[in-house]
């Protein structure tokens, strides 16, 4: 593993119980600057609950939780954002009535500075800044793919360009680190592939660190460094792709005892 | 035409509505003028100027369906030409083609330029209402126009139901409990410029208002539409601190209290540990009258006047401007700024938070929103409003009584934005100035018509309307509901989330999130 500096975020020990469940057990985790990580498991593992802590949502049981060197555990989203984790939703959660553009500037809400006072007067430095975020807000929305969309309402927007434009929502928190929550999920190979285009060009063009939920494993092994597998709110494997793939306890998790009794029986592990 | 064959129509309503449709066009236009003629004939035995109205009214309508060029505009034209006729015939007020020749020239303006025009218009007409409102007609059913005295109470009400705009149609919170602001408003100007506090003598800017060796505090009303204004939106943050936490209904129950509250505090505050802070029941009256003092009044040549209750002694354009009217005004200036800083708001990031937060808390919050504090924002922003709506009221009517903020004054304020249009400023003004006027003139004008109008031989059914008041806003507010959720002039956006719906979970984890794991 890779020196604290080279992470941008930094999990230790975090768990989370609802009662008598425990959704996810004092996981350790890690994610390396400038690297696409991935989160797999079967449904239920814990993925979801796991990045609700991360963004804040969810307040921890135990473990601490730290980006760029603060802890961060527990404390409320809004204050997360700022500090630079933007993330999207497993299912897509736009503002449906705002049109793109708008969405897209409730996204850099934490990066303007208007008040309520000189919002009211709009003095020339609240115009000045409100015309600058439009700008980059239609800078975003081409990056997207999004630009001939840019006062559509979001709910009338296809289903890739929602997926899309939570992205570019998230984008414009100005994050370090993305977290991207099943962001292929209900669309179609094409779509999963430019997606995945995507992703690749936000980590070479924006320098970003993506963290993401995923199930299609063709995505997964087509952009990630890393996989972390979760099983039962337990990491239970950890690696590039190609270790992932060949790791028992992850076929296990996925597949069955059986399956894997199967495999090594035919000599494929 | 087609579609009524083509899919099976389900309902009564329905069903009738596609046959309806499938007759063709002549048939319906016949149809509708015979039925048209039919109702008015029936309405001339009730009240000839209703049948009359109903008319006018229905030929304004055929009118918007001809061809504009040249039909519409012949056809208009002529009517205005027949109402003058009848005017000069001495059968109809002037007032009457003055107001139909102004409303046709209204729709004739380009779309694009209506944004501005009709707000513009509808301020200019409001400024010079004083001068013509006793040259107007008299309403078929609803009796004269309001006068100018109901006029100040209607501004009040419309500033106040824009101030709740901000909290309800912007931000989405559900306040049940705006009367505590508007009390709250209503009591500091009362406090700072009464004889209240007799043991206290305190005097700031208002001079030639009152006579010198009055004991009390005294403060220039100007000052204490500011104070009060920041007093209430201080007391809102504190009501919303620990409630604005809770969503949807959990608010609404706890802003409730708080509306409950305060009044309970106004009408047993005769003795607050021996201290007599509301003087209880009876309220506080009267108050100081406001006015700029002779020194402001002697350099404007007299256009701010020394002191509000004894003037004025100009006439103007024929009009003999009186007290009410100089208070009609003023209140016009501060519901113009009302507007100016909600319009501004909407616009403006911190309007679009409050849009966020109303469409979906959790995803607000992961876009940097901080979102207690972005809503106490909006709390304190439509408490300020309503600080200084209540504040002007109490100084007009120069006192201000624990009975006049009870619950249904929330209700009242709250039904007004609803029926007008929630989150559109416009449609709140629309909404909240029929509301308003309903309350102190309407509902006493209708009964008086259905008095008079409908009886059986010599039986008049003699009932008192404006008892009644309450039921017959919910019976608005339900009718509303059903056929128009939005309101009369409504936002586009909250039109489209009571058609569609919006994401609200909660954010937090109060309940155990269990379906997320």
């Amino acid at each position: 593993m890779s020196s604290d500096e080279d992470n941008v975020l930094v999990v230790a020990g975090v768990r989370k119980e609802f009662g008598g469940l425990i959704a996810v057990s004092d996981v350790d985790f890690a994610v390396p600057r400038g690297k696409v990580v991935s989160l797999i498991g079967p449904n239920g593992a814990g993925k979801t609950t796991f990045f609700n802590m991360l963004t804040g949502v969810y307040k921890p049981t135990g473990g601490t939780i730290t980006f760029l060197g603060e802890d961060v555990t527990g404390k409320p989203p809004h204050a997360i954002t700022q500090r630079g984790i933007g993330r999207t939703f497993q299912n897509i959660r736009l503002f449906q009535n705002m049109t793109s553009i708008e969405n897209v500037l409730v996204g850099m809400h934490s990066r303007l500075h208007a008040n309520l006072f000189n919002s009211i007067l709009r003095t020339p430095g609240v115009k000045r800044e409100e015309r600058e975020a439009r700008e980059k807000a239609r800078e975003l929305l081409h990056f997207a793919g999004l630009n001939r969309h840019e006062n559509s309402t979001a709910r009338n927007l296809p289903y890739g360009d929602q997926r899309r434009l939570e992205v570019a929502r998230a984008l414009a928190t100005e994050p370090t680190l993305l977290l991207l929550d099943e962001p292929t999920a209900g669309m179609n190979p094409q779509e999963s592939a430019d997606f995945t285009t995507f992703v690749g060009r936000l980590r070479e063009e924006e320098k970003l660190t993506v963290l993401m939920i995923e199930h299609d494993m063709r995505v997964v092994m087509g952009i990630s460094d890393r996989v972390s597998v979760l099983d039962y709110g337990q990491k239970i494997a950890e690696g590039t792709p190609k270790e992932v793939q060949k790791n028992e306890r992850v076929i296990e998790a996925y597949l069955g005892k059986a399956a894997v009794e199967d495999m090594k029986r035919q000599g494929l592990s | 035409m087609d579609a009524g064959g083509a899919i099976e129509q389900v309902g009564f309503r329905n069903q009738l509505r596609a046959r309806w449709n499938a007759l063709p066009q002549e048939q319906r236009w016949t149809a509708t003028i015979l039925i048209q003629l039919l109702v008015a004939v029936g309405l001339w035995f009730l009240d000839h100027a209703l049948a009359e109205g109903f008319l006018l009214i229905c030929a304004v309508i055929w009118l918007r369906k001809l061809p504009p060029l040249p039909w519409r505009l012949a056809g208009q034209a002529a009517l205005v030409v027949l109402l003058a006729i009848f005017a000069a015939t001495g059968n109809a007020l002037w007032s009457v083609p003055i107001v139909f020749a102004l409303g046709f020239a209204a729709f004739w303006i380009p779309t694009k330029q209506r944004r501005w025009a009709l707000p513009a218009i509808g301020l200019a007409v409001a400024i010079l209402y004083p001068f013509f409102e006793e040259k107007l007609f008299t309403m078929p059913v609803f009796g004269v126009f309001p006068d100018v005295y109901t006029g100040v109470y209607m501004v009040v009400f419309v500033m106040m139901a824009v101030g709740l705009n901000i909290v309800v149609g912007y931000a989405g919170l559900l306040d049940l409990g705006y009367v505590a602001f508007y009390a709250t408003g209503a009591y500091t100007a009362a406090w700072f410029a009464s004889e209240q506090f007799p043991h206290t003598r305190f005097d700031l800017w208002d001079i030639g208002v009152i006579p010198k060796d009055l004991p009390g505090v005294h403060v220039s009303l100007w000052l204490l539409l500011i104070l009060a204004g920041v007093i209430t939106a201080g007391f809102g943050v504190i009501i919303g601190l620990p409630t604005l936490r809770l969503r949807g209904d959990y608010l609404a129950i706890v802003t409730l209290g708080f509306g409950e509250i305060l009044p309970q505090i106004a009408r047993n505050g005769d003795s607050l540990f021996g201290f007599n802070l509301t003087n209880g029941p009876n309220g506080i009256t009267p108050l100081d009258s406001p006015g700029w003092g002779n020194t402001l009044s002697n350099a404007t040549g007299g256009f701010l006047p020394a002191n509000y209750l004894t003037c004025c002694k100009r006439v103007l354009l024929g009009h003999q401007i009186q007290s009410a009217d100089v208070f009609f005004w003023t209140a016009l200036v501060l519901l113009i700024f009302t507007v100016f800083c909600s319009l501004r708001l909407r616009d403006s990031r911190l309007g679009r938070a409050w849009v966020a937060i109303r469409e979906d808390e959790t995803a607000a919050g992961a876009m940097g929103i901080p979102l207690m504090r972005t809503k106490t924002w909006a709390y304190a922003t439509g408490a300020f409003f309503g600080g200084v709506a209540g504040a002007y009221y109490a100084s007009f009517k120069s006192a201000t009584f624990p009975g006049d903020f009870f619950f249904n004054i929330s209700v009242f304020i709250l039904c007004m934005v609803i029926l007008g249009g929630m989150g559109n400023v416009w449609g709140v003004i629309v909404g909240a100035s029929f509301l308003a006027y309903l309350n102190q003139e309407g509902l006493a004008n209708t009964g008086a018509w259905i008095n008079s109008n409908i009886h059986i031989g010599s039986h008049h059914p003699n009932l008192d309307v404006p008892l009644y008041s309450s039921g017959i806003y919910g019976l608005i507010i339900v009718i509303v509901m059903l056929l128009r959720p939005e309101g009369l002039i409504p936002s586009k956006r909250v039109a489209a989330e009571l058609h569609e719906g919006v994401h609200d979970e909660p954010a937090y984890d109060i309940a155990h999130g269990a379906h997320d794991v």
